[in-house]
């Protein structure tokens, strides 16, 4: 019945996790056990599950797993199409890193922590991510998406001896559920509009809905995967459950799991609907224009290490709304080449936000457990005492700023010329829309830049600010062998991306019907007048670039070489203003660095400043002063709270019918037994 | 592929000096406008020199960043040379990214700068590198948005093809877009040089200072590195702005014949320009730090109107 391997290999994936899983569980008296065994396996279904979905994908075609239930009527049906096949790559190469990082990792976990069933979450985790990817069918997908948010929510609120993770992981819970609400009821909808459950009827009627029911459907979507994306509004549990979860798994949260919220819009997009309303792409431009700078400009203030990624996070998933945003709207005016290269951008930046946001992750994770804190104010010097994690911290924050040769100068580049290429897209005034947008790119990408370098700068490099600091030790051999398959991967997708444009091509080709990697050969000139030829750039490989650079440094290396080797190098402290000797409390700290920002930006943060003195003689001469500064977080403040009140005070208006007293109860319920019975004789 | 290299070693050899030449015409004639004598044209050149043959103090708070820095600053500086036509309105090099690899790797630069400077320890460091990404993530959305309707007009982010197309419409500079164009750069380019609204290159005085700020622990031949990178950076925004948007004399090959006169016109381009920034320079006072991101938005919204009157004529 398997006539085509990748089958096989994806349901050998599938049943080596949840051998991996099932081990976790039986297991859980022999912690080292059960670690060494669950993440090996992890790894090598990972591996397993990497090899189908990248053989599935250059081939292009789409085949059918089917997995008897056991129960009837009921079958569990994947389908393996390029569009899942290309998430589940991303998948699958995050999911082998953080397994290989996880066999070390979780040694540091404390004694009473039950390893063996977060081995066995973890494990559920990849299941029902990878199930969410290549669901074939309604049910299947959103018993997955339950399965994937329940794993999720175990892993957030792991650490639940801290009140502060605990609250993370409820918030995830119910934010999580509304969005699987909006889902419940936009499948059930659709059900019924195109009579079956199954994605390809989904797909043979989406197009022929009315505009009405198309855009209610559109809504309805976007709010449900807008949750898991992290987009705004309905952001706030993001930048409060990643960093709750142990790194590990915050890498695989903010890599992969934001991921199923763009995949869900991606195939209610193409593959439901096939041309999506022109509003919903301006929408969705218009929200990640928002998000991403909102998320940026968030993360720059903020001194939790791993909340400033998460911050992150929300930038980035911004971005790839808004690449994604442009290629609906390209669609829906018919530009399809344009699109195509536009969701060529968008897919490529969810893949190389995947590898490089697990990267820093990873790296921060390590920091973290062995510095013993989150706070940037209180780590530094780091790049001594742990060179290599900090050099792969590094890589990851180059390539997260969108810096050449790496991987995010390729995407984001693309997302550029897709931009622009929309100027000429429509004759109508909208078209401003798109350069604007690209200069909001502009604007994300150098505060991206900013925030990294105060990410790196202060966090990693001079001297220790804290005592736990500078007793920090280099990540254990595994972890950082993790980081390294992730650091290489951002180097190598940099470096060939045109390669990378044939694998994206198979997507565009199974929504679209054209694959403008393949094609991009034939057209030499770099020239923005469409998709196609700004594609043709690529050809001009970005491996050019990279040669380029280092070729470049080869000459001042040559200077280096010959000219200053002979010179003499005294070592000697830093200049303080004559001051004796430097010390970490002369350094700059991340809330100084940031400052700048903060008041040019000051509408948007609102910051909160206190300022009390006392005098006895002159207001020259305080006795005492007390100040204090505070930046709110907004949408939990300006947007929920008065929400939270108003729903609260409207809920204790009905504790009056509700009064405690049996015989009102009893009241009740002769009064409706009343009512039902007239109701139904008059029927 | 000799050719390739042939046209590089040229333009490499004519960045790496004309790039020191300029700042002393800028600092000579600047000095001129102010009644003094000024140090002469030669003086940075004479300073790289100087700065090559001395000995080195490292911070013994750094690490491998700090020594690091120089290169990368001076690298992605020479790199970006050979990616922006100067004499011809072919580069050199014609790789990925056209225009926005330039702008990136200008940013990998300063990434790295403002790496180097927090490094060493101490606060000026610090200080310095907070203005400097604090400038510069607000200057590169108005420099970008000024670009992108230079791309749109010419179709193209390939800067060689984007010189092509400039020079077969060579009046094209007077159209209302190009004007606010080349106006919003124009500042941004005073934003991205350190020149006197947003930053004053001749002083160290702690409340002020931004680049001096950075390369404040940098000593000998990384010094030397720095500010001749520095100065090659100001070269090529420079030449990336007279070349856009005043094409003539580009050469449009390079045979010996036509490079010649490319260059002589060139070199006239940009010492106009340098006259420009001069009288910027020498008629206003430094902008207080938090009054730059108003001067920075006068040339977003110049970029913007530029961007909208390229189909409105």
């Amino acid at each position: 019945m398997n006539t085509f391997p990748s089958e096989q290999l994806f349901k050998l994936g599938l049943e080596i996790y949840l051998a991996a899983g099932i081990f976790g569980l039986l297991a859980w008296r022999y912690r080292n056990l059960a670690r060494i065994v669950v993440f090996s396996l992890t790894a090598l279904g990972a591996a397993v599950e990497g090899g189908a979905c990248f053989t599935a994908l250059v081939s292009g075609q789409t085949s059918t797993v089917v997995i008897p239930s056991g129960v009837s009527m009921v079958a569990w049906t994947f389908r393996l199409d390029p569009l899942s096949c290309y998430f589940n790559l991303a998948l699958a190469v995050v999911a082998l890193a953080v397994s290989i990082y996880s066999l070390g990792y979780v040694r540091g976990f404390a004694a009473h922590k039950p390893v063996g069933l977060f081995c066995f979450f973890y494990c559920v985790l990849l299941i029902g991510l990878t199930a969410v990817f290549s669901a074939a069918n309604a049910i299947l997908f959103l018993m997955a998406w339950e399965s994937m948010a329940l794993a999720a929510w175990y892993l957030v609120s792991f650490d639940h001896e801290i009140a502060e993770n605990r609250q993370a992981g409820s918030l995830f819970f119910i934010m999580s559920h509304a969005g699987t609400a909006c889902l419940l009821i936009a499948f059930v909808l659709l059900g019924t509009w195109s009579g079956g459950f199954d994605f390809s009827t989904f797909h043979a009627a989406g197009a022929a809905l009315t505009p009405l029911r198309q855009g209610a459907l559109f809504l309805l979507f976007i709010a449900g995967f807008g949750v898991k994306a992290g987009m705004i509004p309905v952001h706030i549990w993001l930048p409060a459950a990643h960093p709750a979860a142990p790194s590990n798994a915050s890498a695989l949260l903010s890599a992969i799991l934001i991921k199923t919220g763009i995949y869900g819009i991606i195939r209610v997009a193409f593959d439901f609907l096939g041309v999506p309303p022109l509003w919903s792409g301006f929408l969705l431009l218009a929200i990640g224009g928002a998000t991403a700078l909102m998320g940026i400009l968030w993360a720059i203030i903020e001194p939790d290490l791993k909340k400033m990624l998460a911050w992150s996070t929300i930038e980035n998933s911004g971005i790839i709304l808004m690449a994604l945003g442009a290629a609906m709207m390209f669609q829906s005016y018919g530009q399809t080449a344009l699109a195509a290269f536009a969701l060529m951008a968008c897919l490529f930046h969810i893949f190389n936000h995947a590898i490089f946001k697990a990267l820093l992750f990873l790296s921060a994770g390590a920091v973290v457990h062995a510095t013993g804190t989150r706070n940037l104010e209180r780590m530094g010097g780091v790049i001594r005492l742990m060179p290599l994690t900090a050099a792969f911290f590094l890589v990851g924050a180059l390539a997260i700023s969108a810096l050449p040769p790496l991987n995010g100068f390729v995407s984001e580049w693309m997302i550029y010329q897709s931009l622009l290429g929309g100027f000429r897209s429509t004759t109508s005034v909208t078209r401003v829309l798109f350069p604007i947008a690209g200069t909001l790119l502009a604007l994300t990408g150098a505060l991206a830049a900013a925030c990294f370098v105060r990410a790196f700068g202060i966090g990693f490099l001079a001297l220790p600010r804290s005592p736990e600091a500078s007793l920090a030790h280099e990540a254990h051999p595994t972890m950082l062998a993790g980081m390294g398959v992730l650091a290489a991967a951002c180097v190598a997708l940099g470096v060939s991306g045109s390669m990378w444009m044939g694998v994206l091509g198979s997507v565009t080709h199974q929504l679209f019907g054209i694959n403008i990697g393949a094609d991009a050969a034939m057209a030499s000139g770099l020239t923005l007048g469409s998709g196609l030829q700004a594609a043709g750039g690529l050809q001009k490989t970005p491996a050019s670039l990279a040669i380029a650079v280092l070729l470049i440094s080869v000459l001042p290396l040559l200077l280096w070489v010959l000219w200053l080797r002979g010179r003499t190098r005294v070592t000697g402290p830093a200049w303080d203003c004559g001051l004796p000797r430097l010390t970490a409390h002369n350094e700059y700290t991340a809330m100084a660095f940031s400052k700048p920002l903060q008041m040019i930006f000051a509408a948007f943060y609102q910051p909160r400043r206190a300022l009390h003195a006392e005098y006895e003689v002159s207001t020259f001469y305080p006795t005492s002063v007390h100040f204090e500064s505070e930046v709110a977080p907004a949408f939990e403040t300006r947007l929920y709270a008065p929400l939270i009140a108003r729903f609260m005070a409207r809920a204790g208006s009905f504790r009056r019918i509700q009064a405690g007293s049996i015989h009102a109860y009893l009241a009740y319920i002769f009064v409706t037994l009343i009512l039902l019975l007239i109701w139904s004789t008059r029927a | 592929m000799m050719a390739t290299l042939a046209k590089a070693a040229l333009q490499l050899l004519l960045l790496l000096i004309a790039a020191p030449l300029l700042s002393g015409f800028i600092r000579t004639l600047k000095a001129r406008l102010q009644m003094r004598r000024g140090p002469g044209i030669l003086q940075p050149l004479r300073d790289v020199w100087k700065l090559l043959r001395k000995d080195m103090v490292i911070p013994e708070t750094a690490s491998w960043i700090f020594a690091a820095t120089p290169y990368v600053y001076f690298s992605t500086a020479m790199l970006v040379g050979l990616l922006v036509p100067m004499i011809a309105t072919a580069a050199p090099l014609r790789l990925f990214g056209g225009v926005l690899a330039v702008i990136y790797l200008l940013a990998l630069g300063r990434f790295f700068m403002a790496l180097g400077a927090l490094d060493a320890g101490s606060s000026f460091g610090g200080l310095g590198s907070s203005r400097e990404m604090t400038i510069s993530a607000i200057a590169e959305p108005a420099m970008m948005l000024a670009i992108f309707t230079v791309a749109i007009t010419a179709n193209s982010t390939d800067l060689s093809e984007m010189a092509r197309v400039s020079v077969s419409q060579s009046w094209k500079f007077l159209a209302p877009s190009q004007m606010l164009a080349f106006s919003g750069l124009f500042i941004a380019l005073l934003a991205e040089t350190g020149r006197i609204p947003v930053d004053n290159p001749a002083t160290h005085l702690e409340l002020t200072m931004i680049h001096e700020a950075m390369v404040l622990e940098y000593s000998g031949p990384y010094l030397a590195l720095i500010e001749w990178g520095a100065s090659i950076r100001q070269l090529v925004l420079m030449t990336l702005l007279v070349n856009t948007f005043f094409p003539f004399g580009l050469s449009a090959n390079w045979t010996p014949i036509n490079l010649i006169p490319g260059l002589a016109f060139y070199l006239l381009k940009l010492l106009l320009l340098a006259g420009a920034v001069v009288l910027v320079e020498t008629s206003n006072a430094k902008l207080r730090l938090f009054r730059v991101p108003e001067l920075l938005a006068v040339a977003f919204i110049l970029g913007a109107l530029a961007l909208i009157s390229t189909f409105l004529f």
